[in-house]
């Protein structure tokens, strides 16, 4: 017996199903009922029941690509902020294979790099590793922080949402799947690129995004960059094909316009104190 | 938004001090996710009382030697503003409000999925802003919202609300008033879904009907504050 339909908003502790369904993520079992453990959407699958999370905190997994910025150096390791309760560990053995080297002459405090989780023990102990493609330290930019669970959204089908912010921008932005992303580019574009990315973590569980995302694009970057006809008539066509797999992927009530605008203003102390942020790292 | 819990009619005789009925709970607004640099947040109205909870984390744990290797920690910190009450409150811990702290985090303790994020440490603040009676219960329940607004993985809600004794009457959810002048005070702290106790207190003298009284009344309460719990956290998603 099931009580809750697929994309559903439900609340911790509210009885999802009984009897014959089975337990996915961000639900547990308890006796024969199977209840939801984080505020989140239903996704049904056959019959296990998930709840996606509309909030938490990034779990390193092995083989995931993230972002970090150093905080500390140790005798033959950096220490990483990776924007998780787990702190990340690069062994400078990553880096120099086995020469020996000075560490702080490599990477300083506040550096931010682009690593591979290379391993996590039972201890929570997190690997790093530098060996990758266009893996390595970010010069200039920014850093924007989103929700783990969104960044799948950020991406878009095939990429096509962070692709159309890239073009739109013409910011290189690099995402890390501890939802950290790094931004580089014009300064103002920079700036539109948070606005943009910040609304898509704010509206992640709503339908009709990519519509909204393009729309906010061209209000912001019409000011300063004038589109050429011909680019807008390719990206015409691209929007058929993104309206769909939006829709696929989330079919859920849309905020009203008020409710986001007022969301868009909290938003500001934030963004001044990213800011700050970001004139150490241009060092 | 404003949720108004009415709960029956006035059917004593007697009524209260502010009008309520014995089994009426005060006015409770709830709203989810106020603050940007908290990871969870919530403010809460109940009567005369407002309420603000932040959590953070759960984060990689600052105090080595609360960090446990199987579990998350929670930690947590009640405060009451100077000016919350009408005589000046002096700023910082005194022994009430470590007690509160306390029994907060252990009322907390068995709704969170510790086993989840070992080593972790989760902390709570509760700030007091306006004081009117029950603000260890309003602090508990508006605590839970904001670890769900954490996406803190959780068996259940918490929520808690009081009863107690005033004027030989058991009665719901005292106000400052009552609590000072009633008899017996019985903040009460349950999972709603399996009706699991998770804090009781009792202040002042109770029979031992009138004490079973006063708990069933209590968890009444908190099954109709549950609701506005999880409105309010609908809310935050425009649902």
């Amino acid at each position: 017996m099931i009580f809750v339909n697929d994309k559903d908003l439900v609340v911790p502790g509210e009885i999802l199903a009984e009897d014959d369904f089975h337990p996915g993520r961000g639900t547990f079992k308890e006796e024969n009922k199977i209840c939801s453990s984080v505020v989140g959407l239903i996704a049904l699958r056959n019959k296990k029941i998930s709840v996606i999370p509309l909030q938490s905190k990034y779990i390193p997994k092995r083989g995931d690509v993230v972002i970090g910025e150093i905080t500390d150096i140790r005798f033959s390791m950096w220490g990483l902020d990776i924007n998780s309760p787990y702190s990340g560990l690069l062994p400078a053995s990553e880096v120099f294979g086995k020469e020996k080297r000075e560490l702080d002459k490599v990477f300083k405090i506040g550096d931010v790099l682009f690593l591979r989780v290379v391993d996590v023990d039972e201890v929570r102990k997190v690997k790093l590793g530098l060996k990758g493609r266009g893996l390595g330290k970010f010069k200039g930019g920014i850093l924007i922080y989103i929700t783990p669970t969104k960044v799948p959204r950020l991406i878009g089908k095939k990429g096509s949402m962070i692709n159309m912010i890239k073009d739109k921008t013409n910011c290189e932005i690099v995402v890390g799947q501890n939802g950290v992303v790094w931004v580089n580019g014009d300064i103002e574009m920079e700036r539109v690129a948070e606005k943009v990315i910040k609304m898509i973590q704010k509206q992640a569980h709503t339908s009709g995004l990519t519509d909204r995302v393009r729309e906010m694009l061209a209000q912001l970057t019409g000011e300063e960059l004038e589109v050429s006809k011909d680019t807008e008539a390719v990206e015409g066509e691209e929007n058929d094909n993104d309206n769909a797999s939006s829709e696929d992927e989330k079919d859920v009530k849309q905020e009203n316009d008020t409710n986001s605008s007022e969301k868009d203003n909290k938003n500001i102390p934030r963004e001044i104190f990213e800011s700050k942020l970001n004139l150490n790292h241009k060092r | 938004m404003i949720i108004i819990i009415t709960l029956g009619t006035n059917v004593g005789t007697k009524a209260r001090e502010d009008g309520r009925a014995f089994d009426e709970l005060r006015n409770l607004k709830i709203d989810a996710g106020v603050l940007e640099r908290a990871d969870g947040s919530a403010y809460l109205e109940f009567g005369g009382n407002k309420i603000l909870v932040a959590i953070y984390g759960p984060k990689e744990s600052y105090i080595r030697r609360l960090q446990r290797p199987d579990r998350a920690v929670i930690r947590c910190r009640y405060n009451m503003a100077p000016f919350s009450v009408d005589d000046r409150k002096r700023p910082g811990p005194d022994r009430r409000s470590i007690e509160i702290s306390k029994i907060t985090a252990e009322a907390l303790h068995s709704s969170v999925i510790l086993e989840k994020y070992p080593r972790s440490m989760i902390e709570v603040f509760i700030e007091v802003l306006e004081a009117e009676g029950g603000t260890r219960c309003a602090g508990i329940t508006a605590a839970s919202v904001a670890m769900a607004d954490a996406g803190i993985p959780m068996r259940d809600m918490v929520v808690a609300c009081a009863a107690g004794k005033v004027n030989g009457e058991i009665v719901l959810d005292l106000s400052e008033v009552e609590d000072k002048d009633g008899e017996a005070d019985v903040p009460v702290a349950i999972l709603p879904r399996t009706g699991q106790i998770t804090l009781l207190q009792s202040d002042g003298n109770l029979s031992a009907d009138e004490f079973e009284k006063a708990l069933d009344l209590a968890i009444k309460g908190c099954q109709q504050i549950s609701e506005v719990q999880k409105e309010a956290l609908k809310n935050r998603y425009g649902v």
